[in-house]
């Protein structure tokens, strides 16, 4: 053991002194980079003149606004901020509110639930309000499905699409050509997308981390360019349309005598079918989420978190990590599958554009910004995402800067997410979540 | 009293590319005793590890591992996951791999997930919640409880692992391994970076593991301490190569055990020497 010299200490004064030189500093590099990255993006324009030629103009005043907004943001960041060494939002929250919050935390899943389940009954009349719900937990559903893959198994699947798009094409087909109806079909759509995750499985087994996310990244592009060009079979970019719309177990939402509304003697309303969606796949949604909370609690759950926490030690106690591996694939691409068929019937027309990789990025996104492994994080990142989308529709051109900025702040700020914390799957005496610090994710590479 | 093998090394070679890990290795570890491997840094210990536990396949030899029942495999046939499942041979590492999100508890129900896959009918049954499963895991819960009261941690069942201290996450890391129910149970240096007092308890545990439960036990350490008093049978690697097997007493005044760890005679070698007890 060396002797440590004994740090000299600063006084106040000239500690405050140093801040604030440091914090001039690090404004005017920031004021600097400013200027660097807008000086020809703001600064300097061309537009089109009078007689068709482009027009050269600058606009200096937009870029000084630009760096002075930097350098009084930066300076403000620094000397305020900064006092409390490292920021966070948890600091700003008092101790009596957090333990408020954990509390009603325990009754957020059921109100939210609550709500989930009134929607139809309180915003019946507002058509757009109900397909934006049906929207919201379509997504909600594919983020349950995504989070078996990523959050519990920990395989970063960058082309979750593929399977939405191979449970969306199989419904349409079966239902197209064979007549079948929904409820066979969608188990069908289900099993082919389940078998779709263990195609792309099969060469993944592998790959972890980045690897595994750009294989799967490719996969999902494969997915879609054979949907473009096998024309014979998925009708190429035309897609395919005129998929048989879903019928009340039998009963078709039409105006006829042996329709849904004269059956139950009610008014013909379009809106019936609407509802009736909205239960279809708010019940498709619950039916994921009972199945993934009842699988963290089974070997097979926790073979999967395990093999996202140390492969190598599952193997060392006996763990088949490929069976592992691919009944995570498979079981995630099922429930993509069945969200697909519901996709398809309630769309009635599906295309290769409807299954870019966008999708899959919306998706992830879910289920990062939510926290992975967290239910209930992912139903509320849905609904705050998409939410958030149609709520800025009016400020179209913002749009895609506000959601970027909300990204990174969510990443710097809570980079585990919204729910950061994993509940244990079994306990003896009392249940303690468990802080995201020590949990491993997708991104973290195994250290092996 | 000499019991029968558990398991026989004949004639192991490793090869990675054009070095030679270890090298024509000839050993066997006996049924209820703690056999230690010991040599210095680089001599093909945790090598030697590896091909036992099917992390590598040895490019030459045989591995023949015997229950005491009379079933009997040959580990370099098989992958890792069934020398685990059906061998029975359990493992450690030399830098800790706990599943450090998870629970105490969950590590050691991790580590009986292949009898709980069959109780909870490959899923499917478990999904339903069968009485059966429901039983299944009540009674992995009690043998993780128990194994969890022998480490001493029974009080820090629902912490994560990660949270421990080191020399606790060492001690879960051999009750995870005997979760398994091991025949053979490998330990890559169980003592590196405790106390004195914890590893004079992770003597008396590793005993009470091979007295009370039957588990071979084969050990790769450095500390000499724990080697020497706690060991049935030694074996010495130099350079993927065997210079001596034989009782503790045998090794410590082996001329070429002391070279290699030693190297020749010179001033430190007497002082050394007073410090392993010779």
């Amino acid at each position: 053991m060396s002797e440590r010299a004994p740090v000299p200490r600063e006084s106040e004064s000239a500690n405050g002194r140093l801040d604030i030189l440091a914090a001039l500093k690090e404004a005017a590099i920031a004021a600097i980079v400013a200027f660097g990255l807008f000086a020809l993006l703001i600064g300097i324009r061309t537009d089109q003149g009078p007689t068709g030629a482009l027009v050269f103009t600058t606009r200096f005043g937009a870029l000084a606004e630009i760096v002075a907004a930097v350098l009084v943001a930066s300076l403000i960041r620094s000397l305020i901020w900064r006092r409390t060494k490292t920021f966070s939002i948890d600091r700003l929250v008092p101790g009596f509110v957090k333990a408020a919050a954990s509390r009603v935390a325990v009754y957020a899943a059921a109100a939210f639930l609550v709500f989930a389940l009134v929607v139809p009954i309180i915003f019946y009349g507002n058509r757009y309000l109900l397909d934006l719900g049906i929207l919201i937990v379509t997504y909600t559903m594919l983020g349950f499905g995504l989070n078996i893959v990523v959050g519990l198994a920990g395989l970063l699947d960058l082309g979750y699409v593929a399977f939405y798009a191979v449970g969306a094409y199989s419904y349409a087909l079966i239902a197209q050509n064979f007549g079948l109806s929904f409820w066979i079909c969608l188990p069908l759509a289900g099993i082919l997308a389940a078998f779709a995750g263990l195609l792309l499985g099969f060469p993944v087994l592998r790959l972890r981390g980045d690897y595994l996310a750009i294989v799967t990244l490719g996969f999902g592009e494969i997915i879609r360019l054979i949907l473009l060009n096998w024309q014979g079979l998925t009708g190429g970019p035309n897609g395919i349309s005129g998929i048989p719309r879903p019928s009340f177990f039998g009963l078709p939402f039409s105006s006829a005598d042996n329709g849904f509304a004269a059956t139950f003697g009610l008014h013909y309303s379009p809106t019936h079918r609407v509802v009736f969606l909205y239960y279809l796949i708010l019940a498709l949604a619950l039916l994921t989420n009972w199945v993934t909370l009842r699988l963290r609690r089974l070997p097979i759950g926790r073979a999967w978190e395990a093999l996202r926490e140390d492969e190598i030690a599952c193997r060392a106690l006996g763990i088949n990590t490929t069976n592992t591996k691919l009944t995570a694939f498979a079981m995630g691409a099922m429930f993509g599958g069945f969200a697909g068929a519901f996709f398809a019937t309630r769309q009635g027309f599906i295309s290769p554009e409807s299954f870019t990789f966008a999708e899959s990025a919306l998706v992830l996104a879910i289920v990062v910004l939510g926290g992975m492994g967290s239910q209930l994080g992912v139903a509320v990142a849905a609904t705050v995402m998409l939410g958030g989308f149609e709520l800025f529709r009016e400020f179209d051109q913002y749009r895609m800067l506000m959601f970027g900025a909300a990204m990174v702040a969510i990443v710097i700020y809570r980079p585990r997410g919204l729910v950061a914390t994993r509940t244990p799957s079994v306990s003896l005496r009392e249940r303690k979540d468990i802080a995201a610090a020590v949990v491993r994710n997708a991104r973290t590479e195994s250290a092996a | 009293m000499t019991t029968a093998p558990v398991l026989t090394v004949e004639h192991l070679t490793m090869r990675f590319g054009g070095l030679v890990a270890v090298s024509d290795l000839t050993f066997a570890a006996r049924e209820r005793e703690i056999t230690a491997l010991i040599g210095p840094n680089g001599a093909g210990k945790t090598t030697l590890f590896n091909c036992i536990t099917g992390f590598y396949k040895p490019t030459v030899g045989r591995l023949l591992l015997a229950h005491p029942g009379g079933a009997s495999f040959l580990l370099e046939r098989l992958p890792e996951f069934r020398i685990a499942k059906q061998a029975r041979v359990a493992r450690t590492f030399q830098n800790v791999r706990l599943f450090a999100g998870m629970t105490l508890l969950e590590n050691l129900l991790v580590a009986q997930h292949n009898p709980l896959m069959v109780a909870s009918g490959f899923t499917l049954l478990g999904l339903f919640g069968s009485r059966a499963y429901a039983r299944a895991e009540a009674e992995a819960i009690d043998k993780a409880r128990y194994w969890l009261n022998r480490v001493g941690l029974a009080d820090r069942a629902d912490d994560p692992a990660g949270a421990m201290p080191y020399g606790a996450q060492r001690r879960l890391e051999i009750a995870r391994a005997m979760c398994t129910n091991p025949v053979l149970l490998c330990l890559d240096e169980p003592a590196a970076g405790l106390n004195n007092r914890e590893s004079a308890e992770l003597n008396v545990f590793l005993r009470a593991i091979r007295d009370e439960h039957g588990t071979s036990i084969l050990l790769i350490e450095h500390d000499m301490g724990v080697v020497m008093e706690i060991s049935d049978h030694i074996v010495v690697l130099d350079y993927g190569v065997k210079i001596a097997d034989g009782a503790p007493s045998e090794v410590r005044s082996d001329a070429k055990v002391i070279a290699a760890y030693l190297g020749v005679a010179d001033a430190e070698v007497a002082q050394v020497e007073a410090e392993v007890g010779l």
